[in-house]
Parts: structure tokens; sequence; C-alpha cells
């Protein structure tokens, strides 16, 4: 089969590797119909995040049709269409009983690897390296998915791929960091970082009920697209978002506040972008921390953190003090995917989101490895590449 | 007819392979004039230039480092730049050296002109695939909100729905600890 694979920084190839087998009984293989490129990708094409290994097939964001069921798989049969949540997990652990599916503890299969790394094992991850298990992922014309049985998520008849497409990652993840925020009527929600998974998150805190969402980016399509769904708007190179934010919250601050950038996150303040780039160019500091200490110093005392943007090693220089002292709560985490996609389904049934609005480019899986450069340039206005096998 | 997305097999361009293996070069001639200037000082009779040829090198491996990243435009335009130094600094060699080194000074010269064509030429391939042209960020997508309705009549529409709280629904069979333990019952 054609999938795209990993072979270096910045060089992903559309490449013939062997077709997918069933491995376990619960397994299934899916034709895959829609995969997307992720933000997160972007991280493992720059090869920011350790333990890629050249051959490894990527892609988390994969729908299609059941082709071939293992024999212990009693819940799918072939013609079946699913939706593939980007974390593989067995649905019977500690953590996946408590929903934490991101956090299975049968699911990686280089646990050991991943210990050593972590302290403790995490689920694995289609795709994303082989600290999560180093399974193929779904930017391919098929896809092996383990568990099936338990993880998929069944595509109701009457919508397109592209509305559903997105409950294998962005959009739970979206929900999740607002869900994680707690969100009160009198709140404000800041989200920094306007891309995906930012506008899903600017969505689920307006479908939520917060008083008033503020988007802070500096593309200018990514700020009218979140605007489009009633966000104030802050440009970053433009304005100051300290300032901008204090007079928007009566300098209080906002109560809430998301971090949809994560790693990679763009911007320059003065003296700490210098310290950071030097740190960064001598390994000391592999994570760019520009988001989390804004964060931090604007949110109101007693908010709430919530970090939905992918982190891989480390940062220097958090600003612990004002953290503790302003008593301040984060929450992190992969998403969880499958504990918020039966109401995320409602919400899609009831008409109440379409989540294909941030579909901007639609290509062939064989202009994958082009597609992967437009998006990383933010070229031709990209802010969703989905491509068709 | 062939398909038009045939030629597009892989992301990393011409421009961008080349970056990397100058990039390599960068960090290969660097640390030879780091490690050993008095011997290429001796060959191009720049005798008492050593400190010189070291600050050459840092620069070298500082432009190596930079091309291998992510965005390597800037920095193969710095080799460029340190390209038309280490030319002048070739030219400006005393021409009372003996003849052999006079050679090597010739040599030198031919060389580093060469590769200054080639990171001339990389690094302008290179501005011209780089990121947002002017058309880029031009876009207006005010017209997807993804809502049925005007957003300040979806605010709250999916409020109420409060988080699924696992660790009490009974059919997940979560086990809970009915013994307390304390630091006598672990050895």
């Amino acid at each position: 089969m054609k999938a795209l694979v990993w072979h270096g920084k910045q060089d992903i190839r559309y490449d013939t590797v062997p077709d997918p087998e069933i491995e376990h009984g619960r397994d299934a293989i899916i034709k895959v119909t829609a995969c997307a490129i992720c933000g997160s990708d972007l991280h493992l094409f720059h090869n920011v995040i350790p333990a890629m290994k050249p051959g490894d097939i990527v892609g988390h964001e994969t729908m299609g049709e059941v082709v071939e069921v293992g024999a212990d798989n009693k819940k799918l049969k072939v013609g079946d269409r699913i939706v593939v949540p980007f974390n593989i997990f067995c649905g019977d652990c500690w953590q996946c009983k408590r929903g934490n599916y991101s956090l299975c503890e049968e699911s990686n299969r280089n646990a050991a690897l991943q210990e050593k790394a972590f302290g403790h094992r995490t689920g694995g991850l289609f795709g994303y390296t082989q600290l999560t298990g180093g399974y193929p992922g779904g930017q391919a014309e098929y896809l092996r998915v383990p568990f099936a049985d338990t993880s998929h998520i069944r595509a109701p008849s009457g919508f397109t791929d592209e509305q559903l497409l997105f409950l294998s990652d962005i959009l739970p993840t979206g929900w999740q960091a607002a869900v994680q925020c707690d969100i009160q009527p009198d709140d404000t929600v800041a989200n920094w970082g306007c891309g995906p998974v930012g506008q899903m998150a600017i969505r689920s805190a307006i479908l939520l009920g917060a008083r008033q969402v503020i988007a802070i980016d500096y593309l200018p399509e990514r700020l009218s697209m979140a605007a489009a769904a009633g966000a104030i708007t802050i440009n970053f190179q433009e304005e100051s978002v300290l300032d901008r934010l204090n007079e928007l919250t009566d300098g209080k601050g906002p109560e809430k506040c998301i971090d949809s950038v994560g790693m990679e996150a763009h911007g320059f303040n003065a003296f700490g972008t210098f310290y950071d780039r030097a740190k960064q160019m001598s390994l000391g500091e592999s994570d760019r921390p520009n988001v989390l200490r804004e964060m931090v110093y604007v949110c109101r005392p007693g908010g709430i953190l919530s970090v939905d943007g992918v982190y891989g090693g480390l940062i220097d220089k958090f600003p612990m003090g004002i953290f503790m002292n302003k008593g301040l709560t984060m929450k992190t985490g992969q998403t969880h995917v499958k504990r918020w996609t039966d109401d995320l389904l409602r919400i899609i049934e009831d008409g109440l989101l379409d989540p294909s609005f941030v579909i901007t480019h639609e290509a062939p899986l064989a202009e994958g490895p082009k597609m992967y450069r437009v998006f990383e340039k933010k070229q031709d206005n990209c802010i969703k590449v989905v491509l068709k096998p | 007819m062939e398909p038009s997305y045939l030629p597009t097999t892989g992301s990393m361009t011409p421009a961008l392979r080349a970056a990397r293996l100058l990039g390599w070069f960068s960090l290969g001639l660097g640390a030879a004039e780091l490690i050993a200037p008095g011997r290429i000082a001796r060959a191009l009779g720049m005798e008492g230039r050593e400190t010189l040829l070291r600050a050459y090198g840092a620069r070298e491996v500082l432009a190596g480092v930079g091309a291998l990243s992510m965005e390597p435009t800037p920095h193969i335009w710095g080799r460029v730049a340190g390209d038309a130094v280490d030319l002048a600094t070739l030219y400006l060699v005393p021409r009372d050296a003996d003849n052999e080194q006079q050679g090597n000074v010739r040599t030198a010269t031919a060389v580093v002109a060469g590769i200054a064509v080639v990171d001339l030429l990389v690094a302008a391939a290179l501005t011209q695939e780089r990121g947002r042209t002017k058309a880029d960020g031009s876009a207006d997508y005010s017209d997807r909100s993804g809502f049925p309705k005007a957003p300040a009549l979806m605010r709250g529409a999916a409020a109420g729905a409060p988080p699924p709280d696992f660790r009490n629904d009974p059919s997940r069979n979560i086990e809970h600890a009915d013994e307390v333990r304390t630091a006598s019952d672990v050895q």
C-alpha cells in the first residue's frame, strides 16, 4: 500500500510499504477514506519530539471502512464505517476504566522504553514515535486498529467524512481543553493559538457557556476564523496581549487560559526569547515556553490553565513563584478521545457544530509531502489539510 | 496522462537537501579551523593569524548549526557573506609567501569562489520557496463559524452536560480499596 513515511527532519515521503495485517483477535483493518495532517504531526516533521525512526508511517487523524476484523472482535464487521481515536487503548485496564484512555496501561508496546524516559508508561498512539508504541499511522491507504472492538467511533450515516473525521483528535482535544477549564457563565476564556485545535477549543468554550472568548494569534486568516465563532481577537504582533486582556477584563485577567500552541510557540518578547534561543541551540531546552509563561502572568488569580498544545521535553524558567502565589491550577494531557466522543457526536448530530468549517485544503494522499510543507509554512492561507487516499 | 501529483513524492526540496550538505560542510570546515589553525595558516602563508582562523572556524560552526536547523535560509545567506569575507582575506594574504603557498592560496581562492556560487544559488532557491507570500494572510474565513446560528445564540448550547464520571459507573467494575494501608503494612 501507499503511505506517508517519516525519513528524517522535514523529510516525509509517499512510499510503498507492506499492507497491515491482523495481529490480534481484537484488531480491525480499515481502508482509509480520509485522514488529516495535525499540528502535532509538524512536531514530528520538525523532529522535535524524540524517538521517531526512519520508516515510521505518520498520521493519527483517520477514518475509514472496515475491511477485515480479528476473530475476537464481535463489535465490528466488514463494511462498517468508523472514526479512529488517535490513542490506542484496551478499555479494560485501571486507567481505561477511569476514562483516562490516553494513559492506557496495556497498549504501549514500547512501554519499557517510555518508562525509562517518563517514569511511567502512557498509552499507545498511532504514528507518533517509538515512545508511544511505534504503531504505524493513519496517513496511509490502510490502517491496522488495535483494540478496535472497544476503541472505534461508529460513524452515523448522513454525515460526510469531513464532518466526522475530527472526532479522531482535534475536536475532542479542543473540547477537553475547554472542559478542563470548568467554564462558568461569567468566565473569560483566553485561547492562545488559532490553529485547528485552537479553533475547536474556542467553539467548545462558547458552547460550554463562556461569557467571552479571546483568541490570540498572529496570522490574519486564523484570527478571522476565530472571530467567525464570536471570539474577540488579539494579534500579538500588533498589540500587547497583556494590555488588551486587561482592557477586556477590567484589569482582572482571564479566569481561564488555554494553551493550544505547545512546544513550538512563536512570538518575540525581548530578552526571554534571546535567552531561550541560546539555550535551545545548545540543546539545554527543547520546548518554547513563551505561551506558558504569558498565561501564568496574565491569568486571574485562582484561575485555570488548560494545556492542549503538545510539549515534548524541557522548558526553562517556568515562573513557579507566580503560578503558586496566584493559586493557579494547570490541567494537561493527551486527549482521552473516547471519553468525549459520545457527547461530541451528539453535538454534531444535533447540528450544534459542523467541524468541517476548519478544512481549508483537501488533496490526494500522494500530495501529502507537499501539503506538509504548505501547512508548515502556513502558505496559501492553510489551516487544516485533509488527505484522501 | 500522468496524474499531476506524481512528482510530489517527498517533502525535501533539492534546495533543502543542499542546505543540509552545506551545513555539514560548514561544521567540518569550522572544526578544522578551530582544531588546526596553525597548519592552515602555514599552508596559506598566514602565520601569526591563527586567532583570526579560529574566529572563522567559530563562524563556520555557527553557520553549520543554522543551516541544519528548521529554517536554514538566513544561515545560508550568512554563509554567502562569510564566503565574501574569506575571499577578501585570501586576497590580502602577503605576496611574499613562497611559491607553494602562493599556489595553495590560488587553489583556496578558487574553491571558496566555487562554494560561494553554490551558497548563493542555494540561498536564492531557499528564499524563493520559503514561507508565506503576500497573498497568504489575505483569506477571510469570517464565514466559517461551524455554528448553525450566530455565535451569540450558541453560547452555552452544550453547557449542562457534566463531564462523565467514570469512577462511579458500576458497569466499569472499578475495584475500590477497602483497607487502609499504613507504614507497618509495608516491609
